[in-house]
């Protein structure tokens, strides 16, 4: 292993004297503190910036929505983690989010965030994301800036090349980053090749609620497939998936799996696929995987276990699946706004490999075919490929275009971005990051009208330019203005988790589209809501206390109870009966074995508590409502198991909504 | 018809306005509030002026100072919509027959009718701004010691404590004023139509 990362420094070494390098670092930081750079990137108190950007927790499974040119955090939206902050996966509504056919999962690998789209545009309905470790794609609204949907994958492992989503939203991806048995079986590892297989799924959005379901998997041979795009403009109708460890080892794949002077991009006509599933192709097969949707009018998720999924053998569908060669283990597979470059970011590879879909159609009608793989024709390099970018910088990892045929790449072992014009394969300008970026994102970049004033680059490597925070250092973003022929460096900014890809849309097309601000209360069809306080109340159902209370400033009704029992169960249904923007209202309870939950207006939520101590135990508001919020409090009576205190609740001394 | 009795009729019917109109506003600014709060009120009812929820927040932030919650409906409701039916018919009827005499006869009485209006409104605000629950939440005293009411202005603006209140006729309101003032010129047109015959 230290031999590889010696020779990549080495490596990296020579390449920065062969191709000029990177600008000194003290250029770089000088632009950056400039007065110009300074003013682009100053958002005035009260002022808005011009761009949304939701850039990926990484590791810690949630998805954090910034401003452009700002830099500032706005909101962290839980997705794939629980998030006492939010009460999300604790509460009783939000657990079944979480659900998986391994049981709950506290804890995700958020990935990709992409944005849903229409005629090959972002319109801002919804943002997906991936999750890779326990394979998922969850859908957020961007009405509510909620999680409304996450699905299992089944069948896949390492779910990598996701959640990027097609030009009119007809389908969004999941592909499978570590092959594995398909089904799963108890077998050799050593025998995997030829053996294991990659799914690659393709999952259906429905135009109006955006619901999401597994249309079909194709079961493609046992590489790895890392990343995907799919076409556009001309394009549209095809996915592009890179692959590597076309080798198919299955242990110390840094050396094993960089065998290779080639691994491939799959191309997928799904159109055609889609067609043939409509018209009962395909195999159902037996599977688990849990599908979790959201109600905004029950304030509640539900999981349904799915049993069966639809496989598609590539060989039964002809002519619908080629792979491309690529030079060595591409990582990012990138489709430019016209839809004609496919770009195969080879990470290990001295060059950039374009391939030109015009091309690509041709060698199809003409056969020029380099034999198969798994029965999947493999298109002839030169018959596909429209060029390469030749020493651009040492692993490339990301490309994303602007309008004017110009692509910047990512490259993590020369930490720098690069700009250059697709067409003439020539390099325009470079400028370093710091340290050993990822991806790259451009707003509506994966799109046929990417909004190209800025760029961000998100690093994985930030060491000394944050104050130091002990060995955990945070990542980081960069802003570049890109409107100019040179990209100007105007800000940094720390993020959250690993910065995994990033969305970005114009603020407009959100705002425009009235994000919400309350829940209605008319609305809520939560089967444990009250619509006012003359509806609070307690209930007992064997060693179950259900309260049903009410907040609104500055009180909780009943804010007195007692009867509760040690041995019981008590089941807090907190409604918020606020109906005024910006209003939440926090509960927490001593001895509680969960988080404290944040309830927005409108909204009823649930968390329990198992009371094991005699007392009376206090219960407060946790989010500082109102000028009476240190007020908003309340008490719990707990008595012994076996007591005989009557179950009571009340308000300032009455029953509520018995006085009148 | 003589210029004088199509005045009268429509200036009349002008007064149907306030069935479709708001007769008058409060809103309350404040700098939590960016959207202030706002009330309209209409001959029959009250409705949040620039969210469905205004008064339910409205009545939130009052109850901090022990003001009473603005009621869902008042009798006056009942009584300014048979007025204003009456008269608005009356009018026309009036308009009709065409007895210049009679059509400041109509003026001055729903001039009369118009000021009880307002200081039947003047009192329901000076109650509602002055008969404060004496468990209220907080007490603020005038300088001179007196306990502090919260009435908003019959008409104009007024700062209390945090908000501008704001306080001014709206469409139906304005309606009813230019319907009347065309009565008025009624009486004077169909005097001058008189006089030359």
């Amino acid at each position: 292993m230290k031999t590889i990362i010696k020779s990549f420094f080495l490596l990296a070494t020579v390449a920065l004297i062969s191709c000029g390098g990177p600008e000194k670092k003290s250029t770089a930081s000088k632009g950056a503190l400039s007065g110009s750079a300074a003013e682009k990137v100053y958002v005035a108190p009260g002022e808005h910036d011009s761009h949304y950007a939701f850039i990926s927790g990484g590791f810690s499974g949630q998805l954090a929505v910034y401003g452009l040119p700002s830099g500032r955090l706005f909101r962290v939206i839980p997705v794939f983690s629980q998030d006492p902050e939010k009460g999300y996966g604790y509460s009783e509504e939000t657990k079944p989010m979480l659900m998986t056919s391994h049981g709950f999962v506290p804890w995700g690998d958020s990935h990709h965030p992409d944005i849903s789209q229409t005629n090959g545009s972002v319109d801002g309905r919804w943002v997906f994301i991936n999750e890779n470790n326990t394979p998922r794609i969850a859908r957020i609204s961007l009405k509510t800036f909620e999680t409304e949907e996450i699905i299992e994958i089944p069948n896949s492992a390492g779910n990598h090349s996701s959640s990027f989503v097609t030009e009119n939203s007809e389908y969004v991806v999941a592909g499978t980053r570590f092959s594995v048995p398909f089904p799963q079986r108890d077998m050799s590892i050593k025998d995997m090749k030829g053996n294991f297989s990659g799914a690659l799924s393709f999952l259906k959005i429905d135009k109006e609620s955006g619901k999401m379901n597994i249309d079909f998997q194709i079961k493609m041979p046992g590489f790895n497939y890392d990343l995907s795009h799919p076409g556009r403009g001309k394009s549209h109708g095809w996915f592009f998936f890179s692959t590597y460890n076309t080798e198919e080892s299955n242990t110390l794949m840094e050396v094993n799996a960089s065998q290779n002077d080639k691994d491939f991009i799959a191309a997928i006509n799904w159109k055609k696929i889609a067609e043939y599933v409509k018209n009962g192709g395909g195999k159902k097969m037996p599977a688990n995987y849990a599908h979790n949707t959201w109600d905004d009018h029950t304030h509640t998720a539900t999981t349904v276990m799915e049993k069966e999924v639809l496989v598609v053998d590539p060989k039964d569908v002809p002519g619908a699946i080629y792979f491309l060669p690529t030079a060595k283990s591409p990582h990012g597979c990138d489709v430019d706004p016209t839809g004609e470059y496919i770009i195969g970011n080879g990470k290990l590879a001295a060059a950039m490999t374009v391939h030109s879909f015009t091309k690509m159609i041709k060698a199809i009608e003409d056969k020029a075919f380099d034999g198969d793989a798994y029965g999947i024709p493999i298109i002839k390099f030169d018959a596909v490929n429209y060029g390469m970018l030749n020493q651009p910088g040492l692993g490339p990892l990301h490309t994303e275009f602007d309008t004017r045929g110009n692509g910047y790449t990512t490259f993590f072992i020369s930490s720098e971005v690069v700009k250059w014009n697709v067409k003439d394969l020539k390099v325009i300008d470079r400028h370093p990051v710091y340290y050993s970026v990822g991806h790259l994102m451009i707003p509506g970049g994966n799109s046929r009208t990417p909004d190209d004033k800025y760029l961000v680059a998100m690093n994985k490597i930030t060491k000394d330019r944050y104050l130091p925070t002990g060995p955990e250092v945070c990542q980081s973003a960069q802003l570049f203005d890109i409107s100019g022929e040179k990209m100007e460096l105007l800000l940094d900014f720390p993020t959250i988790g690993e910065p995994h890809y990033a969305a970005g849309i114009s603020a407009q097309v959100i705002k425009d589209a009235n994000p919400t601000k309350i829940f209605k209360l008319a609305d809520n069809k939560h089967p444990y809501a009250v619509k006012s306080e003359a509806e609070t109340k307690v209930v007992r159902k064997g060693n179950e206390v259900h309260i049903y209370m009410s907040m609104i400033r500055s009180h909780f009704s009943p804010d007195n109870i007692e009867g509760v029992k040690v041995g019981d169960k008590v089941f807090f249904h907190v409604t918020n009966l606020e109906q005024d923007y910006d209003v939440p209202h926090g509960i927490s309870m001593i001895g509680a074995n969960t988080s404290e939950l944040l309830i927005m207006p409108g909204r009823t939520t649930t968390f329990t508590w198992e009371p094991k101590e005699v007392g009376v135990w206090p219960f407060y508001c946790t989010d500082f409502c109102s000028a009476l919020h240190q007020e908003m409090q309340g008490y719990v009576r707990v008595s012994p198991k076996g007591s005989n205190t009557p179950l009571t609740y009340t308000l300032d001394g009455d029953v509520p909504g018995e006085e009148l | 018809m003589k210029k004088s009795n199509l005045l009268m009729i429509i200036g009349s019917f002008l007064l149907l306005g306030l069935f479709v109109f708001p007769l008058w506003n409060i809103t309350l600014e404040a700098p939590q509030y960016p959207k202030p709060l706002g009330m309209d009120i209409y001959i029959n009812k009250f409705i949040g002026a620039n969210d469905e929820f205004d008064i339910k927040n409205i009545n939130l932030m009052n109850h901090y100072v022990g003001m009473q919650y603005i009621p869902e409906t008042i009798p006056e409701f009942k009584i300014f919509q048979i007025v204003i039916a009456v008269m608005s018919i009356l009018g026309i009827i009036i308009g009709f027959t065409g007895k210049y005499k009679l059509f400041l006869g109509w003026f001055i009485l729903m001039s009369l009718l118009g000021i009880a209006g307002m200081y039947d409104f003047y009192l329901w605000e000076y109650d509602y701004g002055h008969n404060l629950d004496p468990n209220a939440i907080m007490k603020f005293t005038n300088p001179d010691g007196s306990v502090m009411g919260f009435q908003p202005p019959l008409w104009g603006s007024k700062q209390i404590l945090n908000f501008i209140a704001h306080s001014y006729p709206r469409e139906g309101a304005v309606m009813m004023f230019i319907g009347m003032g065309m009565t008025f010129l009624a009486f004077l047109l169909g005097r001058k139509e008189a006089n030359k015959s």
